[in-house]
């Protein structure tokens, strides 16, 4: 048996509001399947399943808030599925040597005959008004959950759902809440940033004029709706450099923690003020179109606060892209427990200096702001080098 | 197709991509991006959309030419005689 919890979508979450459910007791559900809809300081994220299998039990009640980590539901594994599972898992553990920990595990395997300490009135009390126990931390002896315990997550219940009625009476409303719990959500994680990572910065300005020549020549060739932008040329040289300078795509968790997938965090702006950043999964494996057309369809999501629960969960380095005609260069706060940011500022032609020449090029100021409890300025700058390398040679991207 | 018809074309796939601004209060002249705070991506998709609607591909090189909601209709207006 497995359980499904409450997932972290970033080191800024303590809980979510489960708001509805896809799924009921005995469906037959698909790894990648939407199980449910919560609701998050990042928006209604579609919360998707990792195991294919059967829905054995749904834990927790629409409109209920909990924190991460609470089982939502019990999923009976296929059997063949959890044998391959186990394989591929032990193959991956032989194939990557470099010790990979996830912070944020979404799915739990457990014992089956899980014991739950409450005592006899507790019980009652619980079943008596919908309350699913085996949720509960108790505070009685030895852990066990008590009568007050329940009647504590009574009364939580029905504020949240008070809160919930109270809460969303408008769709204007409703956007200003979102819009007020992401700039929430943002203030706690790059406090938190600013309070613990002792940051460096470092800066390369990189000539973009063979990258954009290379782009210029393959939109040509592009019907309007297949057309790149520099973001996805820019987004596919980090990935590669990553490959050479694997330190910079990590996370900081008791000490350097490499990831051996190149799961690229994209920032997006909110038109109504605050920032979410959705991740570009394995984008050192996709071609520069793949990226082009992920940005297509995850960047109007974005905005529109409807992600899934994968998009906002796994990213291990973080790329913040000024854009046409904005500021020249970005210097960024990283984003906990990640160790990077990379910074692109506006492409704008400027003086060049090149073989003892003079002439204009659109160039782009490059920014590294890195955690320096894990990697040292010497680590950085050969970073940033790789990426200069790549972005001259734009046909081998 | 007359000026009117573009202008609301214009318009309409103007508010599909920043639904929070009013288009139809832009001064002929203005900078459209600057004044509706749209990004490379956002102008992208305005131009798809142009594209979907009138048929007609903007490329690249001309985008230095439709900076302005005037500009914008003098060049569309060409284009689709």
């Amino acid at each position: 048996m497995i359980e499904f919890v409450m997932p972290s979508l970033g080191a800024d979450m303590e809980d979510g509001i489960l708001v509805e459910w896809h799924k009921k007791k005995g469906d037959a559900i698909k790894r990648g399947d939407i199980i449910a809809d919560v609701e998050t300081q990042k928006g209604l994220i579609e919360i998707e399943v990792f195991e294919d299998g059967v829905i054995e039990k749904l834990l927790i009640e629409p409109d209920t808030k909990v924190p991460v980590g609470t089982p939502l539901a019990l999923i009976n594994p296929t059997n063949k599925k959890a044998e391959t599972i186990i394989s591929t898992d032990a193959q991956k553990e032989a194939s990557h040597p470099i010790a990979e920990k996830e912070i944020t595990p979404t799915l739990n395997a457990v014992g089956v005959n899980k014991k739950i300490k409450i005592s006899p009135l507790a019980k009652r009390v619980a079943t008596e008004n919908n309350i699913n126990f085996s949720t509960l931390l108790g505070s009685g002896e030895n852990g066990a959950i008590t009568k007050e315990d329940v009647e504590k997550a009574i009364a939580q219940k029905q504020k949240s759902l008070a809160n919930h009625e109270a809460s969303g009476t408008t769709t204007e409303d409703k956007t200003k809440n979102a819009s007020n719990s992401i700039r929430a959500a943002v203030a706690a994680a790059m406090s938190k940033s600013n309070r613990e990572i002792p940051h460096y910065y470092l800066e390369k300005t990189i000539d973009m004029t063979k990258a954009l020549a290379w782009m210029n020549r393959a939109n040509k060739e592009r019907s309007v709706k297949q057309r790149l932008l520099p973001a996805a040329l820019l987004i596919k040289a980090v990935a590669i450099s990553l490959r050479e300078v694997p330190e910079l795509n990590a996370i900081w968790d008791n000490g350097l923690q490499i990831k051996s997938d190149i799961n690229i965090g994209f920032v997006v702006s909110l038109r109504g003020g605050g920032i979410i950043v959705p991740a570009i999964h394995a984008a050192n494996l996709k071609t520069i179109d793949e990226i082009m057309s992920m940005l297509n369809d995850i960047i109007p999501r974005a905005k529109a606060l409807k992600l899934r629960s994968s998009e906002l969960s796994d990213s291990s380095i973080t790329i913040t892209s000024i854009g046409e005609g904005g500021a020249d260069s970005v210097y960024g706060i990283i984003y906990p427990p990640q160790v990077a940011i990379i910074g692109f500022g506006n492409i704008s032609e400027q003086p060049f200096a090149e073989n003892g020449m003079l002439g204009i090029h659109p160039l782009v100021h490059v920014t590294l702001a890195a955690d320096h409890r894990a990697i040292d300025g010497l680590t950085g700058s050969r970073f940033l080098t790789v990426l200069n390398t790549h972005l001259q040679n734009p046909e081998s991207l | 197709m007359n000026k009117e018809e573009i202008e609301k074309i214009i318009f309409n796939s103007l508010k599909q991509i920043a639904p929070d601004t009013e288009p139809s209060k832009l001064s002929p002249d203005e900078n459209i991006r600057e004044t509706l705070g749209i990004d490379s991506f956002d102008f992208l998709q305005f131009i798809v959309s142009l594209d979907e609607k009138l048929n007609l591909e903007i490329p690249e090189q001309d985008y230095g030419k439709i900076t302005t909601l005037n500009s914008l209709i003098i060049y569309l207006t060409q284009k689709i005689k």
